[in-house]
């Protein structure tokens, strides 16, 4: 087999389809893992490719490069896109390669579920694409979903989206939600029920700890928003009137039921980023993580939190001023334990010996713009504050900040973590840094801006605007921005393709760190160990590497 | 009109900026704005201060012995600190947040209050006033409100479709517009001039062109307005031929006019057309020029609007353009 991740590669070369067919059919938690992780990087092109399309459009006042419809229907794929088809897959593909090898097990508790649950993600995700070569009606089928990624009733009611556009958006994200549903009960049994002798609870990897409330969120979270998909199909298709406000229906229910899914989801994205940071700021500090019950209970609270705050995203639908009130409380005490993991990171950084080497560079400027990203969040739970800025430039530079800034910041620190365990390789330096430094720039010089052009009064999702408002510069160094971002993409891809053939021998511990899956080969081999490992602390190898002094003296 | 006072260049604009209200109910906002940003980027220099200073104090030089550093597990005194801590902010924040909502968030109209229905449309607002029966679009006429003369305006949202959200930065505050149910808004202004603004929740393909604009008035010049308002139309003899055309095509289905038979209601109501700045909710200046590339193609101007292409001949829009331009 000749694919980098290949397992026995000693025996003769197989045929291409051979090696297809292995992958398609495999039940493997690390191929699966690495899939997700391919599913996610081909959607992201999409999503990105969308992007870019909008911001050439807004580059300048008064532009006619998209028309309305089209660019509207650009923002409904790429939000669409870039939470379901690319933040799910990375949260999933990482936990699925990672999970088994952090707690000392040869697979998820479910394996063919597992496979199950990646073609069902893949397939929805399918679907929504294929709406576009529906093309007002090739197939019979209309076209791209045009109502937002957020679907607010009555614009998806029948009698304001007409042929099947927003039974695509619906459908689409049903069949990928259903395999998200099946993946993450399927991890949250692999963690509760096939842990390695001696891991305890107490001695979960933050990581693993973090994604287990993560998969118990997507439990809860998307079940409500199947439910309102459901409701939806019977408006459209059934005749019921639960969001039809022509016949009565409700508006406001429709945005119950979506942020009642939609906040967590929210969290259900960002908790990755927490559990790879958590991961990766030791190792790189040469320190044990500060304070692990209380990065525990954090995590536990966020979780639990970030189930009561859904209607902070409707503080301006005109709810009581009681109701504002108690959002606005609980979506301000979820910044206390949010606040209080970047001050863990801070003290395990503070007095180690910080190794700057890729995963390290990446983390740190997550820790800098994921802070501006929750003051920003912390602004906008003001409420009057937000009855100025919401449906502004400043939300969409605030959630970008938090998912880009955020999220895929440390998803490309993660990559460059854990790639020499998955390939066997270490990614290149020279490229990484060139991604990092062009990537950084890019980012805040798309984003950054928006704060501006929200202070100044540019709603969002409008496709273009008159000169004079004073948002032109904004606008044309968010899109400008964004090109910059495209190259240092590339410049990731590159690295990604590059060092899976040329890259430098990883051994199995590149990093010198202390988890589980270190202390395997590099590429694991398709049971994971030899031995199923035993573990005494936190840090399995850090025991093994300094016995004179083992962790669970401490602990 | 003597509406001279309000200033006003070509099409658009000026700058909308949160920060610079001229509302009571703005400079609220503004207030709980600066307190919350300050104690933010107070926040964000300790935490990026902490985090300069570990990157360059705590970074592994060459040449260092190669073992690990102390491990420090945690402390508890530290970690209830930095619990504790942003609670009180949090507790403080709220506070001040939850006194702000309940001085701004009011429902019911005082007496004084000028009340004006604001309804929502794809893509463009209808205004009512009941109390002087005049109707109007896209462009909203209000008095000044000053602690001698007070005369705050609550508008009543209401939406005829989809949801819409009512923003005028400047005047503080935005609300959705959502069918079957009532909002409300208020402004209470002592600052003369023109506001712009824009519908802020994404209602189908022409958001972006469903722009609006609040003229805010001294109370005479706001009396002149509504007494302009209220009169009937002049029956110009010279421009029969338009009023004629207008009344026999589909125009009518659409729009009212005052007076008239023309009496539709899914379009603007077209009465004293002329008093107003802009076309298609503030898609183009109202000249007549911009008027006839209006009703020769609508779709040009603003692809995707519910006005469709009426496919008149150049005479006949001649005649319409006429008759439109007596509308004063």
């Amino acid at each position: 087999m000749d694919g980098p991740i290949g397992t026995a590669s000693e025996t003769a070369p197989v045929s291409r389809w051979v090696t297809v067919h292995d992958w398609a059919t495999t039940t493997d938690h690390k191929k699966l893992g690495v899939m997700y992780i391919g599913a996610a990087l081909f959607f992201f092109g999409f999503g990105g490719l969308e992007a870019s399309l909008m911001r050439i459009q807004l580059a300048f006042p008064d532009l006619q490069f998209l028309a309305p419809e089209t660019f509207n229907r650009m923002m409904t794929m790429h939000g669409t896109t870039m939470v379901f088809l690319v933040g799910m897959p990375m949260l999933f593909g990482s936990a699925n390669y990672l999970i088994p090898l952090q707690i000392g097990c040869r697979d998820l508790a479910f394996p063919r579920l597992n496979s199950m649950g990646f073609w069902l993600f893949f397939l929805g995700g399918c679907l929504l694409y294929f709406s576009f070569l529906g093309g007002d009606g090739l197939y019979g089928a209309g076209t791209a979903p045009d109502v937002g990624w957020f679907a607010y009733a009555p614009l998806t009611g029948k009698a304001f989206s007409r042929g099947n556009s927003t039974d695509y958006w619906i459908l689409g994200i049903m069949v990928s939600g259903l395999g998200s549903t099946m993946t993450a009960l399927n991890l949250v049994t692999t963690i509760l029920c096939s842990r390695c002798r001696g891991m305890t609870f107490s001695k979960l990897p933050v990581f693993t700890w973090i994604m287990l409330v993560d998969f118990v969120l997507v439990l809860v979270a998307l079940t409500p928003l199947t439910a309102a998909q459901f409701m939806l199909l019977f408006d459209r298709f059934l005749g019921s009137h639960f969001f039809d406000t022509q016949a009565g229906g409700s508006a406001v229910l429709w945005q119950h039921f979506f942020w009642i899914f939609g906040h967590p989801e929210v969290y259900i994205l960002i908790l990755p980023a927490f559990a790879w940071a958590s991961e990766i700021i030791p190792v790189f500090s040469r320190k044990v993580i500060f304070g692990y019950s209380m990065m525990v209970y954090a995590t536990l609270s966020i979780g639990f939190i970030s189930l009561g705050v859904w209607a902070h995203h409707m503080f301006t639908v005109g709810l009581s001023p009681s109701a504002n009130t108690f959002f606005a409380a609980s979506t301000m005490l979820i910044a206390v334990p949010t606040g209080l993991k970047i001050f863990n990171w801070l003290a395990t950084m503070w007095g180690g010996k910080i190794r700057f080497e890729l995963p390290m560079l990446f983390s740190t400027a997550f820790l800098c713009q994921f802070v501006i990203a929750g003051l920003t969040g912390i602004m906008l739970s003001v409420v009057p504050f937000d009855w100025q800025l919401s449906d502004s430039y400043f939300v969409v530079a605030h959630f970008h900040y938090v998912l880009i800034g955020g999220l895929l910041f440390m998803f490309f620190a993660a990559v460059y973590y854990w790639y020499p365990k998955v390939t066997g390789r270490m990614l290149s330096r020279k490229i990484g840094h060139l991604h990092f430094w062009i990537f950084l720039v890019g980012f805040n010089l798309t984003f950054g801006p928006m704060h501006g052009s929200g202070i100044l009064g540019m709603p969002r999702r409008i496709y273009t605007y008159d000169a004079g408002r004073g948002w032109d510069i904004f606008n044309l160094m968010a899109s400008i921005g964004v090109a910059v971002q495209a190259i240092g993409i590339l410049f990731f891809v590159w690295n990604l393709y590059w060092s899976a053939r040329n890259g430098e021998e990883a051994g199995d511990d590149p990093w010198d760190a202390w988890t589980l899956e270190w202390t395997t080969t590099s590429p694991p081999p398709a049971y994971n160990f030899e031995e199923l490992p035993v573990v005494h602390s936190r840090r399995p190898l850090w025991d093994r590497k300094h016995p004179e002094d083992p962790d669970w003296k401490y602990e | 009109m003597p509406l001279a006072a309000v200033a006003e260049g070509p099409m658009p604009h000026q700058y909308s900026n949160i920060f610079d209200p001229v509302s009571v109910t703005g400079h609220q906002i503004k207030d709980i704005s600066w307190f919350v940003i300050g104690i933010c980027a107070l926040i964000f220099l300790i935490t990026q201060g902490i985090l300069l200073w570990c990157i360059l104090k705590f970074r592994a030089r060459p040449g260092d012995d190669g073992r690990d550093p102390p491990q420090i597990y945690g402390s508890t005194p530290v970690e209830v600190a930095w619990t504790i801590v942003p609670m009180i902010i949090v507790v403080v924040l709220f506070l001040a947040t939850a006194r702000t909502i309940a001085e701004i968030q009011i429902e019911e109209p005082p007496e004084e209050a000028l009340v004006v229905d604001v309804v929502g449309h794809r893509w463009w607002w209808e205004f009512k006033y009941p109390e002087y029966g005049i109707t109007t679009a896209n462009e909203l006429h209000i008095p000044t409100s000053t602690p001698e003369n007070w005369r705050p305006t609550f508008l009543r949202l209401l939406s005829q479709d989809v949801i819409h959200s009512f923003w005028v930065p400047r005047l503080g505050g935005k609300s959705d517009v959502v069918p079957n149910k009532e909002n409300w808004l208020w402004y209470d202004t002592p600052t003369a001039g023109m506001y712009l603004g824009q519908c802020a929740e994404y209602c189908g393909t022409q958001h972006a062109h469903m722009l609006l604009r609040v003229y805010v008035h001294t109370p005479d010049e706001f009396a002149v307005w509504v007494a302009d308002q209220q009169k009937a139309d002049v029956e110009d003899p010279k421009v029969a031929a338009g009023r004629e055309l207008f009344q026999k095509t589909a125009c009518i289905n659409c729009h009212t006019l005052g007076g008239t038979v023309a009496n539709g209601t899914y379009g603007p109501d077209l009465s004293h057309f002329m008093s107003r700045k802009t076309l298609g909710a503030g898609v183009a200046l109202n000249t007549p020029e911009n008027l006839r590339a209006w009703i020769e193609d609508p779709q040009a101007l603003k692809p995707g609007c519910r006005m469709p292409n009426m496919k008149l001949t150049e005479l006949e829009v001649d005649h319409i353009v006429d008759y439109l331009l007596t509308l004063q």
